[in-house]
């Protein structure tokens, strides 16, 4: 028996255990999301190749829904950087606070950077679920194999969403713009376990529109800062208080 | 075309740009030590922060359905995840198909 409390038996395991997770409800979930993302490709008048260099090079989906959205409403590349550049700060955040579990002597570097890359939500909350539990050399091959197996199948979605576009009535592409948020918002509740992230998580959905309408452009930040500090704050006191008594 | 190409290859190079100030910041850090909960704090409410104001005040053809049909999904998406055990894809298939039944009866 090995002292962690989860064991997928190898790296190789972890890594099919990775594609395992991607190929259940994510696939599906997120895979309609991305047809969503491509028939909006479609709509913006954005051509096809740009469509996929999205998905492979700009993944994250939200970032990518902002760049294609404001595109075709013709703002300035400026903006577009801008506003994505905003929605995606939590990249780098979300990439703190996974590396530290990921890091191990003998990793080769590319590795790390194919991580980082390969974050995006669902990705991101199994890797933070899992990860701490794993024996530390399953731990980068979980994450890899996790990300990398959604991110081919996405740039296969994003095709499939730009091919259907014009057969798709107005009422189902609405209806897969709005899986996007609730996919997201049900992958957050269904790990809240940890006090810490519950706490940030209900903070943090609570803040988001009242920063936003204070301020469009640095509201997302606002609420990172604010709600994440209030809730570490939080967490900490209740664990002081705990301790003591 | 080419501000197409643009648009998509300049959003992708500030996401990537943030990606790697992630790494080079994470530097040595462990896992155990405080400022790492907080930096996890921060992420998971940026996300959920980001998440709430797409389904509150979304942009796009979203923001021409009304707030109620969203919020009235939410918890019917909610609802129907909690019943079927915690199942994603009905919890999001439930509630994005009340948003479009909601929406096409008020239209």
């Amino acid at each position: 028996m090995s002292d962690y409390a989860l064991d997928y038996g190898s790296p190789r395991g972890a890594a099919l255990m990775g594609l395992r997770h991607a190929m259940g409800s994510p696939l599906i979930v997120l895979g309609a999301s991305y047809v969503g993302f491509g028939s909006l490709v479609r709509s913006s008048g954005i051509p096809l190749p740009a469509g996929l260099l999205s998905t492979i090079l700009g993944w994250a989906l939200p970032g990518q829904v902002a760049a294609v959205e404001l595109y075709g409403i013709g703002a300035s590349l400026l903006a577009i950087m801008a506003a994505v550049a905003l929605v995606n700060v939590r990249m780098m955040p979300m990439v703190i606070a996974l590396m530290p579990f990921l890091r191990r002597p003998g990793v080769p570097r590319w590795q790390y950077v194919a991580a980082a890359h390969l974050i995006a939500v669902t990705s991101w909350v199994n890797s933070m679920q899992r990860c701490p539990q794993l024996p530390p050399e399953q731990r980068m091959p979980y994450m890899l194999g996790i990300g990398a197996s959604l991110w081919s199948a996405m740039v296969f979605f994003t095709w499939v969403g730009y091919a259907i576009t014009n057969e798709l009535p107005a009422s189902v592409s609405l209806g897969l713009v709005f899986l996007n948020p609730l996919y997201f918002m049900l992958v957050l509740v269904s790990d809240l376990r940890q006090r810490a992230r519950a706490l940030a998580i209900g903070l943090g959905a609570v803040a988001g529109p009242f920063t936003y309408m204070l301020s469009p452009e640095w509201g997302l930040l606002f609420c990172g800062f604010g709600a994440g500090t209030l809730a570490f704050a939080v967490d900490r006191l209740l664990a002081a208080r705990e301790a003591t008594s | 075309m080419m501000g197409a190409y643009a648009a998509i290859l300049g959003g992708a190079a500030v996401t990537f740009f943030w990606r790697l100030m992630g790494l080079l910041l994470a530097g040595r850090l462990k896992p155990d030590q405080p400022v790492v909960l907080w930096v996890a704090c921060v992420a998971f409410s940026l996300l959920a922060g980001l998440i709430s104001r797409m389904i509150v005040l979304p942009l796009g053809p979203l923001g021409e359905t009304p707030l109620t049909a969203r919020l009235a999904g939410v918890a019917i998406a909610l609802a129907a995840f909690f019943l079927a055990r915690r199942s994603i894809v009905l919890g999001v298939l439930a509630g994005a198909g009340a948003l479009v039944g909601i929406a096409a009866a008020l239209a």
